[in-house]
C-alpha cells in the first residue's frame, strides 16, 4: 500500500476494485464501512455483488477481464470533462499527452460494449472519484490475477496520478496482500530478480555488495525463474530438484494436472511444512515445521508495517522453526554464514543489507511495529509513500491498451469462470480446515450460477453439477444466486477435493508472470 | 504459578494474526504449556481491538491432528519417519546432487508468504550463496 489502513477512515471517496474486502480482509472491510458511516462515498467495481456493494454510491459489475477497458474509460471521462488535477500533473508527472491520446477511443459507449458496464454508471463513477479532494483506491487479486494484470495495475496508477490522489492522507493506490507475509517475503529477497529491499540481482554493484556481506564469490547475476516458470521447467525435465518451504502448490497453483506432472518429474522434492498436505505425496523428504505460535520472528503487513510474532509455546512433536531448518540444511551443505542462534540475529543481518529496514530493531518494533522505509534508528517510519516525489523522480503515465483474456467463452465452454476466497477460509485450507470454529461455518466447495443461466441449463439450487474446463473437471453443488452476472460462474479455491484450480488457466501476465486465475472458460453439466 | 504449584499458569503473548495481510494484533492465551485462546490487542494501530472470525480462532490449527511432527523420508511408495540428522542429510544430498550434475539453475526454491522475514531471508541466502541460483520465488502471484 502507498498509504496506511487507518487512513482509509479519512478518505472522502474509496474506490474498491477486484477486492471482496469484507471476506478477504475483514478488518480493512470494517474500516471502509467506518469511512462510509463518516460520509465517504464508496465506488465498488467487481464482477460479483459483494457485501460492500450494498453500501456503494455506484456499483459497477464488469465482465471479468475487461479491467483495462473500464479503467481507461474512467480516465477518458475525467479528461473529457476537465476533472483532472492539472497542477499535480504538471508538477509531479510526465507522459500525460500520450495517456490522453491512448484513452481517447475508450468512450463510455465503447467501454459498455466491452465490459457490460452501463455508460451512465461509468460516467457517474468517474465524476465521484475525480470530484473529491481525497480518494483512495483499494485493490486485490481481482486486478492482478489476469494475463493483463500489470496493465491493470498501471491503469490504476494512471487514474490516481491523473487526479493527484497520491502522497496525501486518505489517497493512494493500495493493494491488499492476501498472505500474511507476502509483503515481507518480497522485501527480504524471496523473488528471483532481487535481493532484499528490491536490490536487483543483475546489478554488478548490488551483487558485489552481497558477495562482501555474505563472504562469498560469484553470486549469479542472472535473474532466476518465477514459481510458475519453475513448474514449466520441471514439467520439461529441466528443473531437477526443488525445496518447498510452507507452500502447497498441489492446491494453490493453476492447472493442477500440470503441477502434478511437473512435481512428479523432479528427481528430488523436499517439503518443509506445518501440516499434512496434498503436495507431500510427491515429496522425497518431509520436514515438520513449527507454527507461528511456536517461534519468534517478524512479518510485514500490507501497509509495510513490520511486526513481531512471538513464541508462546514449544513446537509440537519434533517440529522445528523454518529458520532453524534452513540454517541446519545450509550447514549440512558445508556453508558458513548460517550460525544464527535466534531470529533476532538474522534480523540484524537483514537490516545491515537492506536500506529500507536499516532503522528497525526488535526492540523498536514492540507491539506497534514500524512501517518501512525506516532508514535509521531515529526515523519514525513511513505511513505514506511518494509524499514529495516518486523513487524515479516524476511519476510516469503508462498508456495501456485493452487485450482480451487468454481464454474466452466459446461454443464448447460458454461460461466465464472466476475464482476467489471465502470469509471463513484461507488459501488452500491447510490451516482453516483444521480449525473447528471455521469448519463449522462452511466446509465444502460450491459454484455460484446466475439464475438465468441456471434456468437455461435446468440446474436447481443445491444440485450436484460437474464444472469442466479444457484442463479438467470437478463435481460440486450449485448455488443459484444473482451475486454473479449472467454468463459468469464463481468458485472458491480452498477445497482440495473439488479444487477450482483443476479448472483454471495457467496463462501468465507477460511481465508479472501472474497466472490468470480470474478468467477461464468453462461449462456446467448436471 | 502459586507456591504449591497447583494453580494453572496463565499468560498472554502479544503476536500478529497470520490469516491475511492485514496484520491484526493478537494476544495468544497460554494456559500451562498450551495455547488456550486468542484475544484482540486493544491498542493495535491496525485492528484497534477488533478481530474477524479467523483471527479469534487463529490458535486452533496449532494442535490439529494433521500437524507434521516427525521428519520423513520416502521409501518406495511410502514416507517413513526418521530423525532430523538423516532427513537433513537427505535434503542436502538431493540438492547437491542436482547442482553438481546439472548445474545450480537445475535447483529451485519456493519461499513462503506464510513464513517470517527471517526465514525467507535465510532461504534466499541458501539458494543464492550456497547453491548458486536465483531460482527462488514464492506464492505472491497465487
Amino acid at each position: 500500500m502507498t498509504n496506511s489502513i487507518a487512513e482509509l477512515e479519512d478518505a472522502k471517496v474509496i474506490l474498491i476494485v477486484g477486492s471482496n474486502t469484507t471476506e478477504q480482509h475483514p478488518i480493512i472491510g470494517e474500516r471502509i464501512l467506518a469511512a462510509a458511516r463518516k460520509g465517504a462515498k464508496l465506488i465498488v467495481i467487481d464482477p460479483r455483488a459483494i457485501h460492500l456493494s450494498g453500501f456503494a454510491e455506484v456499483f459497477l459489475r464488469p465482465r471479468p477481464g475487461s479491467e483495462v477497458a473500464y479503467l481507461n474509460g474512467l480516465i477518458n471521462v475525467i479528461i473529457s470533462e476537465g476533472l483532472e488535477d492539472s497542477e499535480f500533473i504538471a508538477a509531479r508527472t510526465e507522459g500525460f499527452e500520450e495517456l490522453k491520446q491512448a484513452v481517447a477511443e475508450y468512450t463510455p459507449q465503447k467501454v459498455e460494449e466491452i465490459s457490460g458496464i452501463p455508460a451512465e454508471d461509468l460516467v457517474a463513477a468517474a465524476r465521484i472519484y475525480a470530484g473529491s479532494e481525497r480518494a483512495s483506491i483499494v485493490y486485490c487479486m481481482g486486478i492482478t490475477q489476469h494475463s493483463t494484470g500489470t496493465d491493470n495495475v498501471l491503469s490504476l496508477a494512471n487514474l490516481a496520478m491523473l487526479t493527484g490522489n497520491v502522497g496525501k492522507p486518505g489517497t493512494g493506490v493500495n493493494p491488499l496482500r492476501g498472505q500474511n507475509n507476502v509483503q515481507g517475503a518480497c522485501d527480504v529477497g524471496g523473488l528471483p530478480n532481487v535481493y532484499t529491499g528490491y536490490q536487483r540481482v543483475d546489478s554488478e554493484e548490488v551483487a558485489k555488495k552481497f558477495e562482501a556481506a555474505w563472504g562469498v564469490e560469484g553470486l549469479s547475476r542472472q535473474p532466476g525463474l518465477t514459481l510458475t516458470e519453475m513448474m514449466d521447467k520441471a514439467a520439461r525435465g529441466e528443473l531437477k530438484a526443488l525445496f518447498i518451504m510452507g507452500e502447497n502448490p498441489m492446491v494453490s497453483d493453476p492447472d493442477l494436472g500440470h503441477v502434478r506432472e511437473a512435481l512428479d518429474k523432479l528427481e528430488f522434492l523436499a517439503v518443509a511444512d506445518i501440516m499434512e498436505n496434498e503436495t507431500l505425496e510427491l515429496s522425497h523428504v518431509v520436514l515438520p515445521a513449527a507454527s507461528f505460535a511456536e517461534k519468534d520472528g517478524t512479518i510485514t503487513n500490507t501497509e509495510r508495517r513490520v511486526q513481531r510474532i512471538r513464541k508462546a509455546v514449544e513446537p509440537v512433536g519434533d517440529s522445528r522453526p523454518d529458520w532453524e531448518i534452513v540454517c541446519a540444511l545450509a550447514r549440512k551443505m558445508g556453508a558458513s554464514g548460517f550460525d544464527f542462534t535466534s531470529p533476532e540475529e538474522v534480523f540484524e543481518e537483514i537490516r545491515k543489507v537492506t536500506p529500507s529496514y536499516a532503522g528497525i530493531t526488535y526492540k523498536r518494533l514492540g507491539t506497534q511495529g514500524l512501517q518501512w522505509p525506516v532508514p535509521d534508528e531515529d526515523h519514525p517510519g513511513t505511513p505514506i509513500l511518494h509524499a514529495e516525489s516518486f523513487p524515479i523522480g516524476k511519476g510516469k503515465f503508462t498508456p495501456c491498451e485493452f487485450r482480451e483474456p487468454a481464454e474466452m467463452p466459446d461454443a464448447e465452454y460458454p461460461l466465464l469462470l472466476t475464482t476467489g476466497r471465502l470469509l471463513f477460509h484461507y488459501h488452500t485450507g491447510t490451516m482453516t480446515r483444521r480449525s473447528p470454529s471455521l469448519v463449522r461455518e462452511i466446509d465444502r466447495a460450491f459454484v455460484e450460477v446466475n439464475p438465468a443461466d441456471a434456468a437455461e441449463l435446468g440446474i436447481g439450487d443445491g444440485e450436484a453439477v460437474k464444472v469442466s474446463s479444457r484442463r479438467g473437471s470437478v463435481e460440486v453443488n450449485a448455488k443459484v444466486t444473482d451475486k454473479v452476472g449472467k454468463g459468469v460462474i464463481f468458485m472458491p479455491f480452498h477445497f482440495a477435493e473439488a479444487a477450482a484450480n483443476v479448472l483454471t488457466n495457467s496463462a501468465l501476465d507477460p511481465v508479472s508472470k501472474i497466472p490468470e486465475f480470474k478468467v477461464c472458460s468453462a461449462r456446467i453439466e448436471t | 504459578m502459586a507456591e504449591n504449584g497447583s494453580e494453572m499458569n496463565y499468560r498472554l503473548v502479544p503476536s500478529t494474526c497470520v490469516y491475511c495481510g492485514t496484520g491484526c494484533g493478537v494476544l495468544l492465551e497460554v494456559t500451562g504449556d498450551r495455547l488456550s485462546g486468542t484475544l484482540p490487542q486493544k491498542d493495535h494501530p491496525v485492528s484497534k481491538g477488533a478481530l474477524c472470525i479467523k483471527g479469534w480462532s487463529v490458535h486452533e490449527f496449532v494442535y490439529s491432528e494433521r500437524r507434521l511432527t516427525k521428519p520423513m523420508v520416502r521409501s518406495g511408495e511410502v514416507l517413513v519417519e526418521t530423525d532430523w540428522e538423516a532427513a537433513l542429510a537427505a535434503v542436502a544430498d538431493g540438492l547437491s546432487a542436482a547442482r553438481d550434475k546439472h548445474g545450480p539453475d537445475s535447483v529451485g526454491f519456493f519461499a513462503s508468504a506464510r513464513c517470517t522475514n527471517e526465514e525467507n531471508y535465510l532461504l534466499q541466502k541458501l539458494a543464492r550463496a550456497v547453491v548458486g541460483t536465483n531460482n527462488v520465488d514464492h506464492c505472491a502471484r497465487l
